[in-house]
């Protein structure tokens, strides 16, 4: 979608007048501004410093590239390449139960749109009510119930339960009763396509645009889970990185001073490790944001 | 806390086409194969964990019915009050500066001329949404820490020396609004902006011509309009508010344990389960943690006129 259909006419918008209110505007929402930018601003900066260097030097002047490198060796050196593997689990576990939730919910929402069968409210009225349920109140009975089938510390403990995804369900609901015409699924029967093909041949191609937006909230929700990974998987070589950063934590002599040692992590060191840690994230956010605000005005200007 | 917000007027239209749709042929086996991965995966990671939670606070260890006497055990429990307490104080005030802030903000950003200027102030707003969880924290520890801090001197202006100073007991509440705030604020404000913009401009318009001010035309028209997306984010931050979890937890370690590891409910949880081996317990405060999450939604929701139609 193009931009100009997030954004109205800019001859429409009241324009803020009154000098004296424009400037209390004007600087509560620069602060807001600084308040914003300013911490990822110099994380940036701060990845690129020596330990001495961040402490003496102005917050905002750029390290040096030597710097930077011996930071990135630290960190990877860390516990013989724990980081590495640590985002690679990350990676395992996000994309899988994104590819899981993608193969329960579409059809799902698609059911419950579009067909009819006994107990269709109640799965939805379920789903609304399961999706107000924040996801960690469920963790420890789900904890006992997997260490009953003895998953505890597999990676299917926290792929299946982060699979289960009802707020993609809910949004595949909205999409497929809100933009599928239903004339169009019964030409498609009357041309003598049977039930399954109207869904494989009519509905899934026009599925893109709500399949990139469940998968984009699932997958940003799975990368940071924290709670579910740090409840279900004891070992380090399991942890996700967002669980990971805690053992980096753990061994930064500036926060914890009993660590001070051969594998102690220097500050920027760590500031790195968050960049590197949310960084697929990051990527996700910046391809994604255009789409997402056009996304979400869509479903509004459609009535 | 992602960006859930946009699906509360649809849900309305959804419902107002289903009532003079097409008749839809029946073809139960298909349907029932179409839901049927969400259906397994909501049986066991939905519904049984709710129901063996259940199960867990109402009875003990043997698997003997107990009536109360877990969640007597856990509010008498002397560190159960002062857990609410922090929790309390922390929701009012991310809520009241989520409310406040993301509405203001949202108006703001929407009456900015400039096109540009408009879309970067949102894209700045809603990129801290990409460090959730441990990352946000993580970095807040360099910010809240006085000697890397890049606003130290600001911190130092405002009496604290050392990371010590910054994170006593009393500042905690406002570190974890303002942590949460900093990373979740940006996705609402994004979404109030795309809200605003349904807005009809003839309405606008007509205000104008009738000698309204953009104060008044905020106050009278466009926040009447929001209210129905501000009780929905209030809902959606209640209720993973109330599971404050790794920020007092990343806290105590970084702080070695200045902060308590019990200092929110949710710890409290964890620890009744991991350090006690006592899961009803656990269990209890979970349930008392939903009951109240899904109570507070219920005000939200019938004063927020949420599942009204327009």
């Amino acid at each position: 979608m193009t931009s100009a259909h997030t954004e109205p006419a800019a001859a429409h918008r009241p324009g803020v007048s009154g000098w004296s209110s424009r400037a209390i505007v004007t600087v509560i929402v620069a602060v807001l501004v600084l308040f914003f930018a300013i911490p990822m601003i110099w994380l940036l900066f701060a990845t690129t410093k020596s330990a001495r260097r961040l402490i003496v030097s102005n917050p905002f002047a750029p390290g040096s590239a030597g710097d930077l490198s011996t930071n990135w060796s630290q960190l990877f050196d860390f516990q013989d390449g724990a980081v590495t593997t640590w985002m690679a689990n990350s990676a395992l576990y996000a994309i899988g139960a994104l590819a899981i939730t993608l193969l329960a919910s579409i059809p799902a929402g698609y059911a419950l749109a579009l067909t009819e069968f006994p107990f269709r409210r109640l799965l939805l009225v379920l789903t609304l009510v399961v999706m107000l349920i924040p996801n960690t109140a469920l963790v420890l009975p789900i904890f006992l119930e997997l260490n009953v089938v003895g998953l505890i510390g597999s990676p299917l403990s926290v792929i299946l339960p982060m699979s289960f995804f009802p707020f993609g369900v809910y949004l595949t609901y909205i999409y497929f009763s809100t933009s599928i015409p239903r004339d169009l699924l019964a030409a498609a029967r009357i041309d003598g396509c049977r039930e399954f093909q109207v869904f494989t041949k009519v509905a899934l191609p026009l599925a893109a645009p709500i399949v990139a937006l469940v998968a984009f909230f699932s997958f940003v929700q799975n990368w940071n889970n924290f709670f579910l990974p740090f409840v279900m998987l004891p070992s380090s070589d399991g942890y996700p990185v967002q669980v990971g950063l805690t053992s980096l934590l753990a061994s930064t002599p500036a926060f914890n001073p009993s660590s001070a040692g051969a594998q102690s992590v220097q500050l920027p060191t760590l500031a790195l490790a968050t960049v590197v840690s949310v960084l697929p994230v990051l990527i996700v956010f910046l391809v994604s944001q255009r789409f997402l605000v056009a996304g979400m005005t869509a479903g509004g200007t459609k009535d | 806390m992602t960006m859930v917000g946009n699906t509360v007027r649809p849900a309305a239209v959804a419902e107002e086409r289903e009532a003079g749709r097409p008749p839809v042929p029946r073809s139960n086996a298909m349907s029932y194969g179409l839901i049927s991965v969400y259906v397994v995966l909501a049986l066991a990671f939905g519904i049984v964990p709710a129901v063996y939670a259940l199960y867990l606070a109402f009875t003990d260890a043997e698997g003997g019915f107990a009536g109360l006497a877990n969640f007597a055990k856990v509010t008498g429990d002397f560190r159960f009050w002062p857990a609410v307490t922090h929790v309390a104080l922390y929701l009012i005030i991310w809520l009241v500066a989520l409310v406040v802030l993301v509405t203001l903000l949202a108006v703001v950003v929407h009456a900015i001329l400039a096109r540009w200027l408009s879309r970067t102030l949102r894209f700045v707003f809603y990129l801290p949404g990409a460090l959730a969880g441990a990352s946000s924290v993580l970095l807040w520890l360099f910010v809240l820490d006085p000697t890397a801090s890049p606003v130290g001197g600001l911190l130092r202006l405002l009496g604290f020396e050392s990371f010590v100073q910054v994170i006593v007991p009393g500042n905690l509440p406002v570190i974890f609004a303002v942590i949460a705030f900093w990373a979740g604020a940006g996705s609402w404000i994004v979404i109030m902006y795309g809200a605003l913009n349904n807005i009809s401009a003839e309405v606008i318009d007509a205000a104008r011509v009738d000698g309204a001010n953009p104060v008044q035309i905020a106050w009278r028209i466009q926040l009447p309009m929001l209210r129905k997306w501000i009780s929905y984010m209030c809902i959606m931050s209640l209720a993973a508010g109330t599971q404050l979890f790794i920020e007092p937890q990343l806290l105590s370690q970084a702080s070695n344990a200045i902060v308590p590891n019990d200092y929110s409910l949710n710890q409290l949880a964890y620890q009744y389960a991991f350090q006690q081996n006592d899961f009803n317990g656990a269990a209890a405060i979970s349930l008392l943690l939903l009951v109240i999450a899904l109570a507070l939604s219920a005000v939200f929701v019938t004063r927020g006129g949420l599942f009204e139609r327009d």
